[in-house]
């Protein structure tokens, strides 16, 4: 069994042994404790630029299926794991997790105290860090990660966009939640969406199929007269990697966008409206990763469990310490903006809208994959809006 | 939502003894919730008639009635308390069964009381067969083909509709009791009889047969505004066909994927609110086929369960507490969590570990009870194991089993390689035979399934377990294989890279030790030499959020891994064994022993840290003691807590015979144990030193024998007449302990009790019921003042010269007013709850203190209180589970559990006993009589009283005759044997309201089996001596003559 090594730029090494594609690897090593859903994970275009440790100690369960995948390719740039399993197990399996990383050419690592590991990031913060196979030297390796870029003020969105525009048509099939009377389906007509691509996971544009959307998927670079161009009833903001303040012409774009058409955002697109409309973002000390996320909904008082995948978030003016009775207000250029939703966990913002215009936008993942779909509502909150803007 | 101010005091159910469905997971659970509740600031009012729980402990309620959870009483509860609230979701489907019983009868009504928790319309739709299926397909979900029978006209009818097999589900009862599968029509008529008697409804389920499917568990909880989270998801190890309760479970679930996982999600989220839980967890069951992914719902339960406990265990998320709160009006939202203190209990539990749950079966103990694991549980305790990896997991739950395994030893002698000469194909064959039929030991069949060559391909086939499940116990074979190829080698030639991936694989020592053929100290002893040996383990804490958050709670497991988080304080310290899995002879009342211990601890401001693997369990709580170990109770892995802790001491004497064990092994490694030395202990446990004390205090034992050889066993039984009860020395709750009726009977248990216990000699004693089988009464109803003083006085004499410290038992026998003693045991025993709760002083706590250095008159202990009222305590059997198995005690003890009755008056004492026990006594009717020839006598007195109470009696040939002959009428019936109308027509009839039965030769045994039997199936009160139909009769006479009273305990106590 061959030995790899795992450096954080703090200096911390850990051995295990090696998994995936023989090599190295630099990334900024963040942590998921999602208990299902490993392959969803890997092809998240969010994690462009991360290296990926599972808290989950047993990751290859249940195999791999092209219909799980989340873009066309794993854009993690490494993965540790606790555990593979030598066999996948369920109806839909088609490859094993080791082959598929094999293909993929990433580096990865297992055998390792990842618990230990995720307690290490907990407290001393994400930072980057090296997976090698073919460097037996821990201070050697130890210098690539202190060498590597950090992820702060990279545009990463424009590694993971697609080249060019083009139409998607899919819909969840068999796998769709179950909405009942939120299906956004009574609606009037199908609407044209414009989704810009950050990195955008398949699953968002299945639910917007699902709820009566065509969409057309735009490149991230796509500019407000190019959107204007193909005469969008709404425009949704994808997911993607890094950080928001690394896209400036995304927010210009946006910014003209705002009050001349619905607008939907969801985790990178959230935190690009956000400072389209004024606000600012910072980097969390270790992000939000995972499935089991409680977000309140501040004008229902609702509590969704939502998927989680950031390592930036919105901020307030003023650091929000306890969840408040009503919703909190902030002034911006554009008319008042509301703070929706709140993480329970640390009351970061969750969820913006705008008072004047139809706009809003959440930092989590109601299109889920992997996680609950307690959120999926949303989608039609969307559609709906639209309804609203053609009558 | 802030709590309710509507509402004041809120009445709890409990769910009454322990028997197999409902052990002391409820308990754990109604702590938790009166807990909850108190501190919210409410007034507690509980029933339970159990005396064994931490929850009946008067500092719990704020009124505590021990006493028959009937209906009647919980109505006369109500009366008197006028709660303002009911709970009704703590206590299993007792609570649940009662609490519709009042709603039926207009008592919640009448008196004012909101159901809070679950509605009534929620928990017929959840409970009611029929009504579930439909509220399932209203809302698309699949649920099995099935039809409702009420009768088996009805039940054929289904036939038509539904292949063979087919699954049979009675409606309202626990544990499934009642069901089974039907192969052919024989089968079915047979259950359908059964299980239609079996529901308190008469109603029956035939369903769709879905054996083979995977068997998932989710626990929902729900709250006021409609916020639903799962706890966490559970997946079977033996899938469909093998109830839950007796199946290996796993959490997480392993093998789906996030999509499946999701879709189930949505489903229990859908069914939480068609059902219309509105507050708390409930348990939803689904099966999914493993070549489709199809997935259906086969069951819910609107309650807290054994499940959600092995959740809360399994999670560290406290579901009862929660749902407790929610109950109140608290949303998810408003509570925190305990072990972060930052996130709130609206938040979904993730795990970075694998726990593993494995029961624990009895058959042993009841000879004739088919071992088939079906839809009817039939398992009386479980272990659960927190470890890494599955591997790691299913290891320690393996050890904890207390079953003498260390691993997944070979059945077949393959354990060290295929021996030479071996007949594999024979060996094959039996292999597979066992692993066609779901059966306890399938786990260990696999793996030798796997020694011999079968594929994880062939082994589905037979077993239907997931193809991962058996991947991971193959890894552990091919390593197992890895290990004995080391044999030869001198253990200072293991490598250490060897010897740590077996650690990391869950391997003991001992195990390791084995499969290489070197002594276990040897395994230790290399690894200490080339690792940091007992110190290499790393304790890790289970926090519900896979270390996103920091734990602030000491809840423990082992690994082996590059981080400890145990982190021991250095306050002084003391590490308190538990008790290990509930099985016969071990209950709830060690558990309920150590718990005390831990407060003990607390109040003297020593560090409690508990160690246990029991997940039903209150001391496994995270919050009962200060640092929690959920680990295994053997030699190495306690060795390692020490190692880590450095406890003052250990504390041995409440967890029963599994910390017991460990008393030799631990004092050899030098820890010091608390309390009664290890050598009293065993002054007191081996028969030969025993007699020797005895002899020195001139006390008598009662007349017995000791057999070293099949002859001296003969003469000695000769002797003394049989039938005679024979037993090896050093045994737990009279396991291996028999009666045999002659001599043939002694020759066979010779050859295999020698075998089970080749160091000690076989004890032959006069046969007699088990005390833990026994009925009992404290103050003693029978004795004279003087053999009560001398009782006392031998007593004392035995505990100085044992050097007692803590608790001592000790069985006397009493005689023409002598008195014998029958043993001794120097810790702590069944009856210290029941001593505890009828005196009104916590015995066991201030037996902890003692161990620590208090004395008897700085505890404020100076004289044995001596009650006004009498406490009567009763056993209850899992017989109902078992058909076909005798239900006549003996030695051997075969009780689950026990219920205690409280009352100014003996008869009425008794009488709640039995109703509390599930056999209430008849107000009149017709009594049955069947003695033996030497009981004839005192049973003339016994018909003459229940004449006099107005019964009609009936007996067999020869005792009416007797009875006739005295001048007392009897009419005469049938036995089984003397053709037909006979007395199992009568009783089938419904014509007998009370047998008594007494035998005396084996061959009465069998004549009168059927008797007993169908005095069980019908819930008839039934007497096997005359002792018991004498109480009987006294309790017949309070109820008919004086009105029922009841009494809370702080009331019997002053307490409040």
């Amino acid at each position: 069994m061959k030995k790899a090594l795992l450096a954080l730029a703090d200096g911390t090494i850990f051995e295990g042994r090696a998994l995936g594609y023989e090599g190295e690897t630099v990334g900024e090593v963040v942590f998921n404790t999602a208990m299902t859903g490993y392959q969803e994970v890997l092809t998240d275009p969010s994690y462009k630029g991360q290296i990926i440790t599972m808290t989950s100690p047993h990751i290859g369960n249940y195999g791999m299926t092209p219909e799980d995948a989340e873009s066309r390719r794993i854009w993690a740039e490494g993965f540790i794991v606790k555990e593979t399993s030598q066999l996948a197990s369920n109806w839909r399996s088609r490859q094993q997790l080791q082959d598929y990383l094999h293909e993929a050419k990433i580096v990865g690592i297992e055998g390792l105290d990842t618990r230990a590991l995720t307690r290490h990031l907990r407290e001393h913060g994400s930072q980057q860090g090296v997976i090698t196979h073919v460097d037996g030297d821990p201070r050697r390796v130890v210098e690539k990660a202190q060498a590597a870029p950090s992820i702060i003020g990279r545009d990463l969105a424009t590694a993971v966009t697609c080249g060019k525009a083009y139409r998607w048509t899919e819909g969840s099939g068999e796998w769709a939640p179950p909405l009942g009377d939120k299906t956004g389906l009574g609606a009037t007509r199908r609407w044209h969406v414009v989704a810009y691509d950050f990195g955008v996971k398949l699953n968002i544009l299945r639910r917007l199929v699902d709820v009566g959307c065509d969409v057309t998927v735009v490149p991230a670079s796509a500019t407000a007269t190019q959107v204007e161009a193909l005469k969008p009833d709404g425009i949704f903001l994808s997911n993607g990697p890094g950080d928001p303040e690394g896209v400036p012409y995304a927010i210009e774009a946006v910014r003209q966008l705002i009050g001349r058409h619905p607008i939907f955002g969801i985790c990178l697109g959230h935190q690009i409206l956000g400072l389209a409309l004024g606000l600012k973002t910072y980097k969390l000390t270790f992000g939000h990763h995972g499935a089991n996320h409680p977000v309140m909904d501040l004008r229902t008082r609702q509590v969704e469990i939502t998927s989680q995948n950031h390592n930036f978030a919105v901020q307030t003016i003023h650091p929000i310490s306890a969840i408040p009775d009503r919703p909190p207000v902030v002034d911006t250029a554009f008319g008042q903006v509301v703070v929706t939703h709140l993480s329970l966990n640390d009351h970061s913002v969750e969820g913006l809208a705008c008072a004047d215009c139809p706009v809003f936008s959440v930092q989590y993942h109601p299109e889920a994959s992997p996680g609950p779909h307690d959120s999926a509502y949303l989608f039609t909150e969307f559609t709906q809006l639209m309804e609203k803007r053609h009558v | 939502m802030p709590r309710r101010t509507d509402i004041k005091s809120i009445l709890l159910i409990g769910s009454g003894p322990i028997v197999i469905g409902q052990a002391c997971e409820f308990d754990y659970s109604g702590t938790q919730a009166c807990k909850a509740l108190k501190e919210e600031g409410y007034r507690v009012i509980l029933i339970n008639s159990n005396p064994a729980t931490i929850m009946t402990d008067p500092e719990l309620a704020d009124r505590t009635y021990v006493e028959p959870i009937t209906v009647e009483v919980v109505e006369k509860v109500i009366e008197r308390e006028r709660p303002d609230a009911l709970l009704p979701t703590m206590g299993g489907q007792t609570a649940l069964n009662a609490t519709m019983e009042l709603v039926k009868r207009g008592t919640l009504e009448k008196y004012g009381v909101k159901l809070i928790g679950a509605s009534a319309e929620a928990i017929h739709k959840a409970e009611d067969r029929e009504a579930f299926k439909h509220a399932m397909q209203r809302i698309g979900l699949r649920v099995p083909a099935s039809g409702v029978a009420h009768n088996r006209e009805e039940a054929i009818k289904i036939l038509e509709r539904i292949e063979f097999p087919v699954i049979l589900r009675p409606s309202f009862t626990m544990g499934g009791t009642g069901g089974n599968i039907a192969y052919n029509r024989e089968e079915f008529e047979k259950i359908v009889e059964w299980g239609l008697a079996m529901s308190p409804v008469g109603q029956l389920l035939i369903e769709e047969s879905l054996i083979g499917w995977k068997e998932y568990e989710l626990e929902v909880m729900r709250d006021l505004k409609d916020n639903v989270v799962i706890v966490c998801p559970i997946e079977n190890l033996d899938p469909m066909g093998v109830h839950t309760g007796d199946s290996i479970t796993v959490a997480p679930a392993m093998t789906l994927s996030d999509k499946e996982y999701q879709r189930m999600r949505d489903a229990g989220v859908r069914i939480m609110r068609e059902i219309g839980v509105d507050t708390g967890g409930s348990n939803v069951q689904f099966g999914v086929d493993p070549r489709s992914g199809d997935m259906v719902v086969i069951e819910m339960n609107p309650r807290v369960s054994r499940s959600s406990a092995l959740a809360s265990k399994a999670t560290g998320f406290p579901i009862a507490k929660i749902a407790a709160k929610l109950a109140v009006g608290y949303s998810l939202d408003e509570i925190t969590d305990d072990i972060t203190g930052v996130t709130k209990a609206s938040f979904e539990p993730t795990i970075d570990y694998v726990v593993v749950k494995i029961p624990r079966f009895a058959f042993q103990k009841f000879r004739g009870a088919d071992p088939t694991l079906t839809t009817q549980m039939k398992s009386v305790g479980e272990v659960m194991a927190i470890g890494r990896t599955f591997k790691e997991s299913l290891h320690k739950a393996i050890r904890s089993l207390e079953l003498n395994l260390n691993g997944l030893s070979s059945r077949e002698g393959l354990d060290r390689g295929i021996p030479e000469g071996l007949d594999r194909q024979q060996a094959l064959e039996r292999v597979r035979q066992h692993l066609r039929t779901p059966i306890a030991e399938r786990l260990w069949h696999v793996a030798d399934g796997m020694r011999l060559g079968l594929s994880n391909d062939d082994l589905f086939a037979l077993t239907k377990i997931d193809p991962w499940f058996l991947e991971q116990i193959r890894e552990l074979m091919q390593f197992e294989a890895l290990l004995v190829g080391q044999a030869g080698k001198k253990p200072a030639a293991l490598e250490e890279s060897l010897l740590w991936q077996a650690k990391e694989l869950g391997f003991s020592d001992d195990r390791i030790a084995q499969l290489i053929g070197v002594t276990s100290a040897s395994v230790l002893d290399q690894r200490t030499k080339t690792g940091q040996g007992r110190r290499g383990v790393t304790y890790k804490r289970v926090d519900t959020c896979a270390a996103e958050f920091e734990a602030h709670t000491p809840y423990l497991y082992s690994t082996y891994g590059s981080e400890c988080e145990a982190r021991p304080t250095d306050r002084k310290k003391v590490i308190i064994l538990g008790g290990g899995p509930n099985r016969i002879g071990q209950g709830i009342e060690f558990d309920y022993c150590c718990v005390h211990a831990a407060m003990a601890l607390r109040e003297e401001g020593i560090e409690s840290i508990m160690v246990n693997c029991n997940p039903e369990t209150v001391s496994t709580d995270y919050d009962t003691s200060d640092r929690l170990y959920f680990e295994p109770l053997t030699e190495e892995d306690v060795l390692n807590i020490v190692e880590r802790e450095q406890p003052l001491g250990v504390v041995l004497q409440f967890g029963g015979q599994t910390p017991l064990k460990l008393a030799l092994p631990l004092s050899k490694a030098g820890v010091r144990i608390l309390g009664t030395s290890p050598e009293a202990i065993d002054r007191a446990e081996d028969r030969e030193r025993f007699r020797d004390l005895l002899n020195k205090l001139g006390l008598r034992q009662a007349e017995s024998g000791m057999a070293r050889s099949v002859d001296e066993a003969l003469r000695i039984a000769s002797l003394i007449s049989y039938p005679v009860m024979v037993r090896p020395s050093y045994v737990l709750g009279g396991r291996s302990m028999q009666i045999v009726y002659d001599e043939s009977g002694l020759l066979e248990y010779m050859g295999s009790a020698v075998k089970a216990s080749p160091k000690h000699p076989v004890l032959i004693d006069k046969s007699g019921v088990h005390s833990g089988d026994s009925a009992c009464s404290l103050p003693p109803y029978s004795l004279g003042q003087s053999v009560v003083e001398e009782i006392r006085r031998q007593m004392k004499a035995l505990a100085l010269e044992l050097g007692v410290i803590g608790l001592m038992n000790a069985q006397f026998a009493v005689k023409d007013h002598t008195i014998y003693v029958l043993e001794v045991n120097p810790r702590g025993s069944r009856t210290v709850p029941f001593v505890s709760k009828a005196i009104g002083v916590p015995l066991a706590k201030l037996a902890m203190k003692t161990m620590v250095g208090k004395s008897l008159p700085e505890l404020g202990l100076t004289e044995a209180p001596a009650p006004s009222h009498l406490s009567v305590k009763e056993s209850v059997f899992p017989f109902n589970k078992f058909p076909g198995v005798d239900v006549l005690l003996g030695p051997e003890m075969k009780s689950t559990g026990e219920v205690m009755g409280i009352d100014q008056d003996f008869g009425w004492a008794f009488a709640k006993a039995q109703a509390g026990a599930g056999a209430p006594l008849p107000k009149g009717g017709t009594a049955f009589i069947s003695v033996k020839e030497s009981d004839r006598p005192a049973a003339l007195e016994v018909v003459r009283q229940l004449q006099r109470l107005g019964f009609s009696v009936q007996a067999t040939s020869g005792t009416a005759v007797y009875l006739r002959n005295h001048g007392v009428y009897a009419e005469a019936v049938n036995k089984v044997m003397e053709g037909r109308p006979h007395v199992v027509d009568h009783i089938k009839n419904g014509q007998v309201a009370l047998v008594v039965n007494t035998v005396s030769t084996a061959s009465s045994h069998a004549d009168s089996l059927s008797i007993r039997r169908e005095a069980l199936n019908k819930g008839l009160a039934y007497y096997t001596t005359i002792r018991g139909a004498r109480a009987a009769v006294m309790g017949i006479e309070a109820i008919l003559k004086k009105e029922l009273t009841i009494r809370s305990l702080q009331e019997y106590h002053h307490h409040s």
